[in-house]
């Protein structure tokens, strides 16, 4: 039920927060099982996991129905946009996390390593695996994979702009074959990302500090190119369905902010983790 | 599972709101949340109290007479994590629950689903705290800033710890976005930011701490959970590490967080400092930019909680005078305050003991805070028993007595019923005095030298501890007396009329006391 007074919208009782709290709590009560070599976590993080995907198909489904009804107001749309804009900002500082221990580590760790001399024969290069590691480790270069990526992550954005465009104009073709080739580049980004970790002559465990950086900058950017491509599959299934026109559409636009924000962090990683 | 029903969506008023239990499980009101949020944050705090006299048991007397060093380090280190993030943080949040739409004149919080979700989340982020007491292993027992490499060799509770702070920084996130929200898109025709009331404006620069500095400890402790299993060498020197790597990414956060555990605080004595001293706050713009300096700085001082564990002395220069800046905009706050009481007709019922107090003592742990910002002074004080008393002064006499100042000032508006004035000042006494004697003793150990995490100690400290240890039992016994006066105002007293307090202001005066299900359902004009 929910109450819509005369000027605000007021969602009634939901269950769906109840819901994402036991998701949670299965989630990480199993994951801290596995991780401890309890053979039931496993199953109690998959169920968490199902209880989660059913919560979000749910609570948004709810949404969209409400948005679809014409609940929303302009009052609501603002709120959606400053929110949206907060939650990238909150992931833009997610990331500066792990930006930071990069640089803390090049400028300031390694040549405190070095003078220390618990380790006397140690050099402060990049890439290191560190001074315990037995041999020189080959990093990833710029110029292969990761330039091509960056030109399909660049023209993507183009395309979800042209798609963005074919919306204002109410020009449904356009719109989804933007978004199809905004979905395209998604995946054989993810496709080439996996490619290149399969190839990379280093691993998470045991390649040091230049693997932990690189595979948690690169594969936290990459589980958010993945959840990118997720929303725009669901935006183009939207669209299909005649849920937006030129003047409704802020699910499209706030997945579009998402996108580029995921873009401009791979730009970053492109100049910080593989060329400098 | 339908929660939508479109054939209801044009019910007015209070009726259709489900009872019972599901009233509050599926609240999307922002005062049921908010309640709900004040109630958790009050047992986590009789919890999280009870494991301080734990502690204090054990330090009564020099030896080891209750608990192994390993349970005592358990205490510790629970006793700071469930108070820092299951009592102080929840409970303000639970005051914006209530007061945000109240004070702006809106009908609830921007997201009602998500706000009854940022409550729900303290839920599964408690169990895995409190249940990691009864793994293998017991609790972490590191302290609550989870250094490596001690936290790296924890056993499973440590992710446990880990993974609670993650559900609660996605609540804290979900909250403060809501609460930003709010804030700038549902505020009444005619209130511009300028005209918001003060607690509004400390909230609001809250809310951007919170989403700023949550993420940054989100960072760490993934990197801690992936040194711990996936082999990265993040906090490992071997690997090319640095465990002092984690404690910038830690403070980071945990400055910031330092001022998201005060500056509600200072909003609610904002308020009820010019209600009783019935003169309009002194200053009104001066604590808004003061607000702001103190968020904008909080982001430049972290490393001076790292004075001892290595760094250029340039680095150490800069976070000392960095610190020392901050006292200019507090006391730019404490001068405000005490010009707002200057010359008016005051009274001194409960809240306004209590802020009264909040003043005094917190300046008196700002001055503290000040000692340890002076480089040589703090390499002496580091973890010892000053730094205790320092941060308790800001957090319990700053933190937690503002929110017991703004539970008295705002009871009648929640309740409909006034608290018993008599058994509030008794609360207010034996708490204040019973705080100094716990605390106060524990400037002279730590000057002497009395190192803090450790559950014995050298004989001369006897007589302090002894002090110390009778006053926190007085003080966790006083705390029972305001569970009582909180209990007696819910099911009766004076009924209390919309305005209670003759010198109060604001729009939550202008609505009847209980407020009614939905305050504002047109928005009120603000002048």
């Amino acid at each position: 039920m929910s109450q819509n007074t005369k000027n605000y919208y007021l969602p009634g009782a939901s269950f769906w927060p109840l819901i994402a709290s036991i998701a949670l709590f299965l989630m990480a009560a199993g994951f801290s099982m596995s991780l401890n070599d309890m053979a039931i976590g496993t199953s109690i993080l998959i169920a968490g996991g199902v209880v989660f995907a059913y919560l979000l198909f749910g609570w948004f489904a709810d949404v969209v129905k409400e948005s679809v009804s014409g609940f929303y107001n302009k009052q609501v749309d603002a709120s959606f946009r400053w929110s949206m804009g907060w939650f990238i900002f909150s992931e833009v500082m997610f990331f500066a996390s792990f930006f930071g221990a990069l640089f803390y580590i090049r400028n300031v760790s390694l040549d405190w390593i070095e003078a220390g001399k618990v380790w006397p024969d140690f050099v402060a290069v990049w890439p290191t695996a560190g001074p315990a590691a037995t041999e020189a480790l080959v990093g990833m270069g710029p110029w292969g994979l990761p330039a091509i990526n960056t030109v399909i992550l660049l023209i993507s954005g183009a395309t979800l702009t042209y798609a963005h465009w074919g919306l204002m104009k109410d020009n449904r073709k356009q719109t989804i074959i933007g978004l199809l080739l905004t979905i395209a580049l998604g995946v054989i980004f993810l496709y080439l990302q996996v490619h290149e970790y399969a190839e990379a002559a280093f691993t998470m465990a045991g390649s040091g500090i230049y693997g932990s950086t690189f595979y948690l900058l690169t594969g936290f950017h990459g589980l958010h190119v993945t959840m990118g491509t997720i929303m725009l599959a669901v935006i183009l299934f939207r669209i299909m369905k005649g849920h937006f026109d030129s003047h409704n559409h802020f699910g499209f636009e706030a997945v579009a902010w998402y996108w580029h924000f995921v873009d401009v962090v791979w730009l970053l990683l492109f100049i910080f983790v593989y060329w400098l | 599972m339908s929660t939508t029903t479109a054939t209801h969506h044009d019910d007015h008023g209070d009726h259709g709101h489900p009872t019972g239990i599901m009233r509050w499980v599926a609240s999307t009101n922002h005062k049921d949340i908010g309640t709900l949020y004040l109630w958790f944050s009050f047992f986590m705090f009789l919890f999280a109290g009870a494991m301080a006299l734990g502690i204090r048991a054990e330090l009564f007397q020099p030896g080891l007479q209750f608990l192994e060093p390993e349970q005592f380090n358990r205490l510790t280190t629970l006793h700071g994590l469930i108070m820092i993030f299951g009592a102080i943080m929840p409970a303000f949040v639970g005051f914006a629950n209530w007061m945000v739409p109240m004070m702006i004149g809106a009908p609830d919080m921007a997201f009602p689903r998500l706000n009854n979700m940022s409550f729900w989340l303290l839920i599964p982020a408690a169990l895995l705290l409190i249940g990691s007491i009864f793994v293998p292993g017991g609790a972490i027992a590191g302290g609550w800033t989870m250094y490596p490499p001690l936290s790296i060799q924890q056993g499973m509770a440590m992710d446990m710890t880990i993974f609670a702070i993650h559900i609660l920084g996605i609540s804290s996130i979900v909250g403060s976005i809501n609460i930003i929200t709010t804030i700038l898109n549902l505020r009444a025709p005619g209130m511009g930011l300028m005209k918001m009331p003060l607690f509004i404006w400390t909230w609001l620069i809250t809310a951007f701490l919170l989403i700023a500095s949550m993420p940054i400890l989100a960072g760490a402790i993934t990197m801690m959970l992936t040194d711990r299993h996936f082999g990265t060498s993040f906090f490992d020197a071997a690997g090319g590490g640095d465990p002092v790597l984690f404690q910038h990414v830690f403070w980071f956060f945990g400055h910031p967080e330092v001022y998201i555990m005060i500056l509600p605080a200072f909003g609610i004595v904002s308020t009820i400092i010019p209600a009783f001293a019935r003169k309009p706050l002194f200053g009104y713009a001066s604590m808004v930019y003061a607000t702001s300096a103190i968020a904008l700085l909080s982001f430049v001082v972290w490393a001076h909680h790292m004075f001892t564990t290595g760094m250029p002395v340039a680095g150490q220069l800069f976070f000392m005078y960095s610190t020392m800046l901050i006292s200019i905009p507090t006391g730019v706050k404490v001068f405000n305050w005490i010009a707002t009481m200057w010359r008016g007709s005051m009274t001194f019922e409960t809240p306004m003991l209590f802020s009264i107090a909040f003043v005094f003592l917190f300046t008196l742990g700002g001055f503290s805070g000040l000692v340890l910002a002076i480089l040589p002074v703090d390499i002496q004080l580091q973890d010892t028993y000053y730094v205790v008393a320092h941060f308790h002064y800001v957090l319990f006499s700053g933190a937690a007595m503002s929110i017991m100042a703004g539970v008295y000032y705002w009871l009648p508006k929640w309740t409909g019923h006034m608290y018993d004035e008599t058994l509030g000042k008794w609360h207010f006494w034996l708490t204040t005095i019973a705080f100094n004697i716990t605390f106060f003793p524990m400037h002279f150990t730590g000057l002497a030298g009395m190192p803090r995490r450790v559950p014995d100690y050298a004989l001369q400290f006897a007589e302090f501890n002894m002090i110390s240890s009778l006053g926190a039992f007085a003080l966790g016994i006083s705390q029972l007396l305001f569970l009582y006066v909180v209990i007696k105002c819910i099911r009766g007293g004076e009924k209390a009329a919309a305005n209670p307090w003759e010198g109060a202001e604001g729009l939550e005066w202008t609505v009847p006391s209980p407020a009614p299900f939905h305050t504002f359902e047109t928005p009120p004009t603000v002048k």
